[in-house]
């Protein structure tokens, strides 16, 4: 009769578990560290790391969970795209669909939840990372990288609101869209803008200002459908990704989670 | 009756102020607001007077909206995180003052721990938490949808999402390019240049208060003050029109807002110097203009006279004056929110002629 120690140690002994893991089971100082630095996800962190930056009153996780709902809602975010159509046509009939015909559904409400959570997340994540005075020297530039993710994480969330494409959607992208009307010099509605004319010919319009750009058009329409869509699930994630591995990066190398000089 | 009192506190003009007011009692005696006697009978306060609230149809049938719900755990985390990072603040301001040094400066708390299993356990837990409570949300609330998409009819109110109602409740006071170009920017930019700009060594990688209170200060209160008590009015506190509703009040479609402001160049020419408005519109608006270059040049030299020095001996020209922009760029939000609310004043400067409103 094998107890299930001895189990353990007969699996962790096994051909298989060699090839995927390399090390045994992360029960000394040997094995803690070679799970940590020979395993491609787990390698972010540092092998050991002071006591005060694992304290859930020191972190409160806010960061990580961040990170943990960003994969969330890459996940969620793919299975949606299976079943949606960035379409005026088809669009909203498609979210219907997901609601109707799809057994067991709350992809939709993880992605639209989780995509709330995290601003919240992320938001108090600065707040915590302001508190602790954590911006300092070293991190100056990391506090940085982390404004730009928060504005991004921002307008991920704004561009997938658009996307059920129902009354709430477009008039909250269309209040929203409002504001880059009025850019100065860049918008027709803005500040400026009126000067920007030689003789008859006006240079900014509402055919060619900010708001054209990122509409693909005056309203919101179907080409603000489908660039929204395209910001949505591809460039801003991208862009977001690339953020987040130069953020992670540069929080080790600017020595790990704060903590007293 | 305590309803129709509540309903009138509200109003932006009070509200506002009070909760400026109790801001300013937190920086002024953090001991008290961080202390655990404060923080559990507050909360206790907080949840009896929204149990209370809750009861009261009005109010729920807009907090109970799927979209609003993201809001209700916003507050909770941004107060519950408010009221602990001010807590653990004080706690080691007192042993700073004792001479033991901030408690994440311990000896044991500066001791190595494996990441595994000490991180990666703490990942792996907060990671299914945040799975449960997710798909618990999930299955409580349906993801709103409307009707298909029309752009013929717009509903009334129309709103952003809730986590841009901080700047469209700016519109009130501002025009599009103020607050949501120009103010949105400078908080960008300011934000980005906080650790350029904040040259104290001292609180890195702690928790203080006392070390730090003029940065805690200007940053709590863009962050409480501003920012997140602002979408608690654009989401709560406005209605059909973005006309103020209290949180016991019906949004009646038809509760008439008399809106007579008055721009400066009206108040200067016509009520002042008993005149009609001149036709060149920089002598019809030259006192908005004078008054706009004393705010953002003559007020900072002042400023610097009188008070200023040895900031601008230790952070140098360069940071002292951006930081003296940005701190007048922010200021000048809660300033034209009063002088709406006092004079009616809707515009210092008024060029509708350029677009270009202040």
């Amino acid at each position: 009769m094998a107890d299930t120690q001895s189990l353990a140690e007969k699996v962790a002994n096994t051909q298989v578990w060699k090839a995927i893991f390399r090390h045994g089971p992360p029960n000394n100082a040997r094995n803690r560290a070679a799970v940590v630095a020979g395993n491609v996800f787990l390698h972010l962190h540092p092998i050991k790391l002071k006591k005060s930056g694992v304290q859930l009153g020191y972190t409160w996780c806010m960061g990580g969970l961040t990170f943990f709902v960003f994969l969330a809602l890459t996940v969620t975010g793919v299975l949606l795209m299976f079943y949606y159509r960035p379409t005026a046509e088809y669009a909203f009939t498609d979210i219907i669909g997901l609601r109707e015909h799809v057994p067991l559904g709350i992809m939709r409400e993880l992605h639209r939840w989780g995509a709330h959570l995290m601003v919240i997340t992320v938001w108090i994540h600065m707040f915590r990372v302001f508190m602790t005075g954590s911006y300092k020297p070293p991190r100056e530039f990391n506090w940085g990288v982390g404004v730009i993710l928060l504005i991004l994480t921002l307008l991920l969330s704004f561009t997938g609101y658009l996307l059920p494409w129902d009354q709430l959607a477009i008039w909250a992208i269309t209040v929203g869209s409002n504001m880059a009307k009025a850019t100065p010099f860049m918008g027709h509605g803005g500040p400026g803008a009126a000067l920007a004319r030689i003789g008859d010919f006006v240079m900014v319009s509402d055919k060619n200002d900010v708001r054209f750009q990122l509409l693909g058009g005056r309203f919101v329409g179907e080409a603000a459908l489908l660039r929204f869509y395209i910001l949505h699930c591809v460039f801003i994630p991208l862009v977001v990704a690339v953020l987040i591995a130069v953020h992670f990066w540069r929080v080790r190398k600017d020595g790990g989670i704060s903590a007293p000089l | 009756m305590v309803k129709e009192l509540i309903n009138y506190l509200a109003e932006p003009v009070y509200s506002f102020t009070a909760v400026t007011a109790f801001f300013v009692y937190t920086i002024k005696k953090p001991e008290v607001v961080g202390s655990k006697k404060f923080g559990l009978y507050s909360l206790i306060a907080i949840l009896v007077i929204f149990a209370w609230m809750l009861a009261d149809p009005v109010f729920f049938s807009v907090i109970s909206l799927p979209d609003n719900i993201p809001i209700i755990i916003l507050n909770a985390g941004v107060l519950g995180t408010w009221w602990y990072a001010i807590h653990k603040g004080v706690e080691n301001d007192k042993r700073i003052a004792a001479g033991e040094g901030p408690i994440e400066g311990t000896p044991e708390n500066r001791e190595k721990v494996w990441a595994w299993p000490n991180l990666v356990y703490t990942e792996l837990f907060a990671g299914i938490a945040c799975t449960v409570f997710l798909i618990v949300w999930a299955i409580f609330f349906k993801a709103p949808l409307e009707e298909p998409a029309n752009p013929t009819w717009a509903p009334n109110p129309a709103k952003a999402p809730w986590y841009f109602l901080g700047l469209q409740e700016m519109l009130v006071y501002f025009d599009p390019w103020m607050a949501g170009v120009v103010l949105p920017g400078i908080i960008v930019v300011g934000l980005i240049a906080i650790p350029f700009i904040d040259t104290n060594p001292k609180g890195n990688g702690y928790y203080t208060f006392a070390e730090r209170k003029f940065a805690i200060a200007g940053f709590m209160y863009g962050w409480v003050v501003l920012w997140i008590f602002l979408i608690q009015i654009g989401t709560f506190l406005r209605g059909p029109n973005w006309t103020f509703y209290g949180p016991f009040e019906f949004w009646d479609l038809h509760k008439a807002v008399a809106e007579n402001n008055v721009n400066l160049a009206e108040y200067f020419w016509i009520k002042g110097l008993g005149m009609g408005l001149p036709k060149n519109i920089f002598i019809r608006e030259i006192a908005g203009i004078l008054l706009m270059g004393v705010y953002m040049v003559l007020a900072p030299i002042w400023l610097t006279k009188k008070w200023g020095q040895k900031y601008l001996q230790s952070l140098g020209t360069i940071r002292y004056y951006l930081l003296m922009f940005l701190v007048l760029g922010m200021a000048l939000l809660p300033i034209k929110m009063y002088l709406r609310w006092f004079f009616t004043l809707k515009y210092i400067i008024a060029m509708p002629e350029f677009e270009l409103n202040l």
